[in-house]
């Protein structure tokens, strides 16, 4: 389970996240919607300890992670996997390699295991037989799909998607959202979704938060989301900005 | 300005604290390492060899040109090798590979840091100073002293032969004379100076990388900001450090 409380951090002068408060229950799809530029991603690479709060905690199975040194993470980081919104995958390594990193530098040797590990977390996102590309020659729905096959194949408890489909058109868009549900119910993986997109939202949510002015403006079901009459939250599901011609 | 270098100063020095502390309690990647010895080593031994040829060929027929007026010719062996050995060796072998390493380092590690890849890293339980910085600083401290030897070496031979077979210089008096005035502090001078420059061109291109931000701008600054910054402080450095090591291999002492 995740829990964060009372989350303060200012990135140069500005307070981006001001007091938040959040719980993620074991197996569930937490998403945090928010507008560009809202905190989200920043919120996100806490639950990881890619970030330090300025104050407050942030709760791991019951383990503060707030204020632990780069080198006291690497376990939280057995549990917690992140996928980047570029995919971030290593561009000096192929396909294979790329997914093979987590497992080769958490001491596994055994070459015919690390292949099959591999093998089954291409298959898990439908990119079976991909290992010999290179990055470079990844669409970027497909580059999200090997990030999310390096990110899955050492089984963490905790999945972290940040902005999933940005980027993506409507059908990779589509199939990046079934993608995760479907992992969701196979690795039984808590699940932590930061997105703009409300397709992706209503899709893979068990709960959405809404992040507005560094606070967690909303938190409920999805359909308590649809049923609000609150205006800014109208506005954004509807996608309006309030402007005209 | 000066709040800015002690501050610059200050995360080199962390750096340098950090990495010290990884290979104390990080396993070592010797794959990396290799990796790394190969393409900073090996791969620069051209640029060194050139360097460091057509160096100690100009210096030995300019020296040659001042001395034959004062009937010194024999002398120009001993001071292209002491030249060679406590100055220009070591520090063109730095200024190369501070441009041509200390470039490729910064990039890299630049690149990496806005696509979100050491981020990646550091999500995948990997010290990016485990895997990015020991591999690099190792394999110059390695490399760097090999490559000023590779430059002396091929200095001293150019020298010799512009002296002896095109400027007449008689071949027993300069090897003699430079055999008499070239001692074990020369070379002991050459490498330590190596593995210090070393040091600040690793740890100043793996700073500049590091603090890589705004994107593809921020990755065209990195290489520029780590060849500058690093020449000079080899340079600077380098006057200093003269001074410091005279006091431990004298010149021309015997």
């Amino acid at each position: 389970m995740i829990e964060v409380y009372d989350l303060h951090k200012t990135l140069g002068t500005q307070e981006v996240l001001c007091g938040i408060n959040l719980r993620v229950h074991q197996g569930h799809t937490h998403v945090i919607l928010g507008r560009s530029g809202s905190g989200k991603s920043v919120l996100l690479k806490h639950l990881v300890g890619l970030f330090q709060p300025d104050s407050g905690r942030v709760l791991i199975d019951g383990e503060n992670i707030a204020g632990l040194k780069e080198r006291q993470l690497g376990r939280i980081r057995k549990k917690v996997g992140i996928l980047f919104q570029s995919g971030a995958l290593f561009d000096s390594m192929n396909v294979g390699e790329n997914i093979a990193f987590p497992l080769r530098e958490s001491g596994l040797k055994d070459e015919d295991l690390i292949q099959a590990k591999v093998a089954e977390a291409l298959e898990m996102v439908d990119l079976a037989g991909e290992q010999e590309k290179t990055p470079d020659n990844l669409s970027g729905g497909m580059r999200k799909r090997v990030g999310l096959a390096r990110t899955i194949v050492s089984k963490p408890a905790c999945i972290l998607y940040d902005e999933p489909t940005t980027g993506l058109d409507p059908i990779a868009t589509d199939s990046i959202n079934h993608l995760i549900r479907r992992l969701q119910k196979r690795l039984k993986a808590t699940s932590v979704v930061v997105t703009h997109d409300m397709k992706t939202a209503f899709h893979t949510a068990d709960r959405i938060a809404f992040l507005h002015e560094g606070r967690i403006y909303f938190e409920g079901s999805t359909q308590e989301l649809r049923d609000s009459t609150d205006p800014i939250l109208v506005n954004f599901i509807e996608g309006r900005s309030g402007e005209s011609d | 300005m000066v709040i800015r270098l002690l501050r610059y100063i200050g995360q080199l020095a962390f750096l340098a604290g950090e990495t010290a502390t990884s290979i104390r309690v990080a396993p070592m990647r010797w794959a990396l390492l290799f990796k790394q010895v190969a393409e900073i080593g090996f791969g620069s031994q051209l640029v060194v060899v050139v360097t460091g040829a057509f160096t100690g060929a100009v210096f030995s027929a300019q020296t040659y040109f001042q001395f034959h007026r004062l009937g010194m010719d024999s002398a120009v062996g001993a001071v292209v090798a002491v030249s060679m050995f406590r100055e220009l060796g070591p520090v063109l072998t730095a200024l190369m590979l501070s441009g041509r390493v200390g470039a490729s380092i910064a990039a890299e590690i630049g690149t990496m840091k806005v696509t979100e890849q050491i981020e990646a890293l550091r999500s995948l339980g990997v010290h990016p100073i485990d895997y990015l910085i020991v591999p690099r600083i190792l394999a110059l401290l390695i490399s760097t002293p090999l490559l000023v030897a590779e430059c002396v070496g091929l200095g001293i031979g150019a020298g010799y032969l512009v002296a002896t077979k095109v400027l007449g210089v008689s071949k027993a008096y300069y090897l003699t004379n430079m055999l008499s005035f070239t001692t074990g502090r020369d070379i002991k001078m050459a490498l330590i100076k190596g593995m210090v420059f070393a040091g600040l061109i690793g740890f100043i291109a793996c700073e500049e990388g590091l603090k890589t931000t705004n994107g593809a701008a921020g990755v065209g600054k990195a290489p520029t900001q780590a060849v500058v910054i690093a020449s000079l402080v080899i340079l600077i450095s380098n006057f200093f450090l003269s001074f410091l090591l005279n006091i431990f291999f004298p010149a021309g002492a015997y």
